[in-house]
C-alpha cells in the first residue's frame, strides 16, 4: 500500500509541475512581443492560410520533409506512434471507454513497435551521421533513452508481466476519482510509471517546449501582410 | 584583387547541386572581420571599446532582448536538434566548418542563455551544453556570428522554423551594447547618419554624377532622360541603394529605372537627404538605428510632396521597406492609397508592362542567355504584388517580356530555396574576402549547370549587395565578372526610347 500511495502523490506533483510549467511557459510565450513582421516565404496572405499552413505543419511535418527524409522518415513515424500509443491508453482513463478509443485499440499495439523503430532511428542518426553527432550533447542522448524505457517498459507489461490491466485501470481512475485502489506491484509497472513521471516533470524545462513553441514562431505564424495593416508591438508601439 | 590565402571550393562536374560535406571542425576558427574602431562604435550610440563589466552587460542585454522578442524567446526553446538545418547553410556547404551549421551557430548563443536563464542551465551546465559568457565565447560570437548571412534559408527548413537570422541580429546587438562592433556596418552605418547614404556621397556630388548620367545616356539615345534630385511635388520618390549611382553594374539598372520613368511619363525624384535605401541597422539588430535611419526616408517624402515611395534594386532595403516600415515610420496616410506602400521597382515595371505602357524590343537582348538569381530578403522576407510567391513571378515576368532567352537554376536553389549571395548581412566586406568565396559556393555551382546546359551568359539579380558580391566572386570560379547584370538594366536595353511619344 506505501508504494500505491508515494505513486499516487508522485503523479499528483508531476501533474502539477506539467501543467503548471506548461501554462506558465505558454503565457510567458504569448506575453512575449512580436516587434516586427518577420514571417518566411511562402507566407500567407490572411489568417486561414496561416492556420493552413500550421496544420499542415503538425500533421505532415511539411517543411521537415522537404529538408530531410530520413528524419522525416523516422520523426514523423515515432510522432503519429505516439498519438496512437496515448490515444490506446485512455482506456485506462475512461468509463466506459469511448467508442473511437476503442477502436483503435489494436493499431496502437502496433504503433508501440512503430514508436521504437522511430526512435531507434533518430537515435542512430545521432552516432551515424557527423553532423548531427556534433550538435548532440548528453541532454539529447538522455531524452532517446527516456522515450525508449518507457515505450519499452510499457511493452514489458503486456508481454512480459502477469500484470491484470483491469487493476492498473482501477488505479488511474481511483487517482483521477480520489478513491486510491492498490497499485499492482509490478517491476515493470513501477519501471513505467517511475519514467513516465520524469518524462512529465521534465516536459516544461526541456526542448520538449518545441509542442507548444512551434505554435509562437514568429517566422510561420504571421500573416504577411505587412504593407497592407500597420503591425507594432513592444518595442514598435512605444 | 589581393593575393588568395585559401582554396577556392572546386565545383562539381556532375549534376548535383552540393555534395554532402563532412564536418572538419575549426576550419573557419581564424577569420575574425575587422573590429570596428570606437568612433565607429561611438557614432551609433554604442561604447568606444570594450566595458569594464562586459559580462554582466552583455548578459543582462541578452535577457532584455529575449524579453522583447517573441522570436528569440521561442528559438532558444524549440530547437530538439534534429539535424535538418544541418546542411542548409551555403556556409557550412563552403567551409565545412560545423560552427556554420545554423544550429550550432544558434547554440553558441542558446548555450549561454541557458546559462544564465534557464533551471536546467544554471543547475546543470554540463547535461545541457550551457556554457559561461567567457572571453573564449565571446570570440567564437565574434567569428561565428560574423559568419552568417542573415539569409534565413535554414529557418525555411526547420520544423519550427527557427530563423538563425533573428540570433545572429540578437548576438551582434548584444557585442555592440558591449563595444565590441564590426567596423564594415558600423563605419557605414555612421555614414548614413551623418552623409545620408553609405558610400558618404554628398548633395553636391550627387547632383553631379547625376546630370553626368544624362549627358551620357543623352549621348547614348539621343533622348534626354531626366534623373532628378529634390524635386519638390514629383510623383514618385525613389529610394534606392547608393551602389546605383556609382558602380557598374548597378548605375545601368539606374539607367533603366530612368527610361522606364521616362517612358512612362510618371515624374520622379531622389532625395539628397534620403539617398540611400540600405539599412544596415538590420545587420547589426539594432532597434534604435533601424528607425532612426528609416525615418530619413518619411521625412524626405514628406518633405518634397510626393505620392508614392518607390524603393530600387537592393534585397535588404525591401526586406526593411515591404516588412518594416509600416511599422517603424508609418502609417503612410499623406501619400496616394491607390498605391502600395512602399512599392518596388519590379512591381512598378511590372504594372506597367501590363499595362501595355512600355514598348518594349526583346531582341535587343537577344545577346544574353539570363539565368535569374533570388536574393534572400526578397525572396525569404518579403514580396512582390497581391499574390504568394509574387516575389518569385514578378522578376522573372519582367525579364521575359523585355528579353528571349531565360533559364532558370536547379529547383532546390531558387524561390525560398535560394542560396545566398555569400556577401549579405554585413558581410560584403574585403577582409571577409575567404567566406564570401567559399558561401558563394553552392549557388556558383548551380549557375554552372545552367552555363553547361543552357549558355547562359547573364546572372541577373536586384540587390546591390548580390552584385557587388558577383562581380567580386564570379573569376575565382573562373566565370566572367561581367556575367553579373541589374535587373533593370535589361529593361532599359530593352525600352525603345521614342517609340511611345
Ligand atoms: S532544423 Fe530547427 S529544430 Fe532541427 S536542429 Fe535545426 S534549428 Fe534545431
Ligand atoms: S541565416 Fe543563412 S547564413 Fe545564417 S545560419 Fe541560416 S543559412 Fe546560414
Amino acid at each position: 500500500m506505501i508504494l500505491s500511495v508515494v505513486f499516487a502523490l508522485l503523479f499528483y506533483a508531476a501533474t502539477i509541475l506539467l501543467v503548471v510549467g506548461v501554462a506558465r511557459k505558454i503565457a510567458v510565450y504569448a506575453r512575449t512581443p512580436a516587434p516586427l513582421k518577420i514571417p518566411v516565404a511562402p507566407a500567407p496572405l490572411t489568417r486561414a492560410g496561416v492556420v493552413w499552413r500550421m496544420t499542415k505543419e503538425i500533421t505532415v511535418f511539411r517543411s521537415l520533409f522537404f529538408s530531410n527524409k530520413w528524419i522525416w522518415l523516422f520523426g514523423w513515424m515515432f510522432h503519429v506512434a505516439l498519438a496512437l500509443v496515448l490515444a490506446r491508453h485512455l482506456r485506462y482513463f475512461t468509463e466506459p471507454v469511448w467508442g473511437w478509443v476503442a477502436l483503435i485499440q489494436p493499431f496502437g499495439k502496433y504503433a508501440a513497435f512503430a514508436m521504437i523503430a522511430g526512435l531507434a532511428g533518430l537515435w542512430a542518426r545521432r552516432f551515424l551521421v557527423d553532423r548531427v553527432r556534433y550538435i548532440t550533447s548528453l541532454s539529447d542522448h538522455l531524452m532517446l533513452a527516456l522515450l525508449m524505457a518507457i515505450a519499452l517498459s510499457g511493452l514489458g507489461i503486456k508481454y512480459l508481466s502477469h500484470t491484470d490491466i483491469v487493476d492498473i485501470k482501477a488505479y488511474m481512475l481511483g487517482l483521477m476519482y480520489f478513491d486510491w485502489q492498490p497499485l499492482p506491484a509490478d517491476g515493470f509497472v513501477l519501471l513505467h510509471f517511475s519514467l513516465v513521471i520524469t518524462l512529465m516533470v521534465v516536459f516544461p524545462i526541456s526542448k520538449l517546449l518545441h509542442a507548444p513553441g512551434m505554435f509562437f514562431a514568429p517566422t510561420r505564424t504571421q500573416v504577411d501582410d505587412a504593407r497592407e495593416v500597420r503591425h507594432t508591438a513592444g518595442w514598435t508601439a512605444e | 584583387m589581393a593575393k588568395a590565402t585559401f582554396d577556392t571550393p572546386e565545383l562539381k562536374p556532375h549534376q548535383e547541386v552540393v555534395d554532402l560535406p563532412t564536418v572538419k571542425p575549426g576550419t573557419m576558427h581564424h577569420l575574425k572581420t575587422f573590429p570596428a574602431k570606437p568612433v565607429h562604435n561611438e557614432s551609433i550610440g554604442y561604447p568606444g571599446e570594450l566595458v569594464d563589466d562586459w559580462q554582466d552587460k552583455a548578459v543582462q542585454r541578452l535577457g532584455e532582448l529575449v524579453e522583447g522578442s517573441k522570436a528569440l524567446r521561442v528559438f532558444l526553446d524549440t530547437c530538439v536538434k534534429c539535424g535538418a538545418c544541418t546542411d542548409k547553410c551555403h556556409y557550412f556547404l563552403g567551409t565545412q566548418d560545423p560552427n556554420n551549421m545554423p544550429v550550432a551557430r544558434q547554440d553558441l548563443l542558446r548555450s549561454v542563455y541557458r546559462r544564465y536563464f534557464t533551471f536546467a542551465g544554471k543547475h546543470f551546465p554540463k547535461l545541457v551544453g550551457a556554457k559561461d559568457f567567457d572571453k573564449p565565447m565571446l570570440d567564437d560570437w565574434y567569428n561565428y556570428f560574423h559568419q552568417c548571412s542573415q539569409c534565413r534559408r535554414c529557418s525555411v527548413f526547420c520544423p519550427y522554423g527557427i530563423d538563425t537570422a533573428e540570433i545572429s541580429m540578437a548576438a551582434r546587438e548584444v557585442m555592440d551594447s558591449i563595444g565590441v562592433g564590426q567596423k564594415y556596418c558600423n563605419e557605414i552605418l555612421g555614414k548614413v547618419h551623418k552623409v545620408g547614404n553609405n558610400l558618404g556621397l554628398p548633395e553636391p556630388a550627387l547632383v553631379d554624377t547625376l546630370e553626368g548620367l544624362e549627358e551620357d545616356v543623352e549621348e547614348d539615345t539621343g533622348v534626354l532622360v531626366r534623373f532628378p534630385v529634390d524635386q519638390k511635388g514629383a510623383d514618385v520618390l525613389l529610394i534606392t541603394p547608393s551602389a546605383d549611382f556609382f558602380a557598374e553594374p548597378h548605375i545601368d539598372g539606374l539607367i533603366g529605372y530612368g527610361k522606364v520613368f521616362h517612358q512612362a511619363g510618371i515624374s520622379w525624384t531622389l532625395s539628397s537627404y534620403a539617398s540611400e535605401a540600405a539599412n544596415f541597422s538590420m545587420f547589426i539588430g539594432s532597434a534604435d538605428n533601424l528607425k532612426k535611419t528609416a525615418m530619413r526616408i518619411r521625412e524626405a517624402a514628406l518633405e518634397l510632396g510626393v505620392k508614392r515611395i518607390i524603393v530600387g534594386e537592393c534585397g535588404h532595403a525591401w526586406r526593411v521597406a515591404y516588412s518594416f516600415w509600416n511599422t517603424l515610420i508609418g502609417p503612410f496616410d499623406f501619400l496616394d492609397p491607390k498605391y502600395p506602400v512602399p512599392q518596388h521597382i519590379v512591381e512598378f515595371t511590372y504594372d506597367l508592362i501590363q499595362r501595355g505602357a512600355l514598348e518594349l524590343d526583346k531582341e535587343a537582348n537577344d545577346h544574353r542567355r539570363i539565368t535569374f538569381h533570388d536574393s534572400c530578403n526578397v525572396a525569404r522576407a518579403s514580396r512582390m504584388g497581391n499574390i504568394p510567391g509574387g516575389q518569385f513571378i514578378l522578376p522573372r515576368e519582367v525579364i521575359k517580356a523585355a528579353a528571349n532567352n531565360f533559364f532558370d537554376m536547379a529547383p532546390d536553389t531558387i524561390h525560398e530555396k535560394t542560396f545566398c549571395c555569400g556577401g549579405g548581412g554585413g558581410l560584403l566586406t574585403d577582409d571577409l574576402m575567404e567566406l564570401r568565396v567559399k558561401g558563394a559556393m553552392p549557388r556558383m555551382q548551380a549557375l554552372k549547370q545552367v552555363v553547361e546546359e543552357n549558355d547562359v551568359n547573364t546572372l541577373v539579380a536586384i540587390c546591390a549587395i548580390c552584385k557587388t558580391q558577383f562581380a567580386k566572386v564570379l573569376p575565382y570560379y573562373q566565370f566572367d565578372s561581367h556575367m553579373i547584370t541589374s535587373l533593370h538594366e535589361v529593361v532599359g536595353d530593352a525600352i525603345q526610347l521614342g517609340a511611345k511619344e
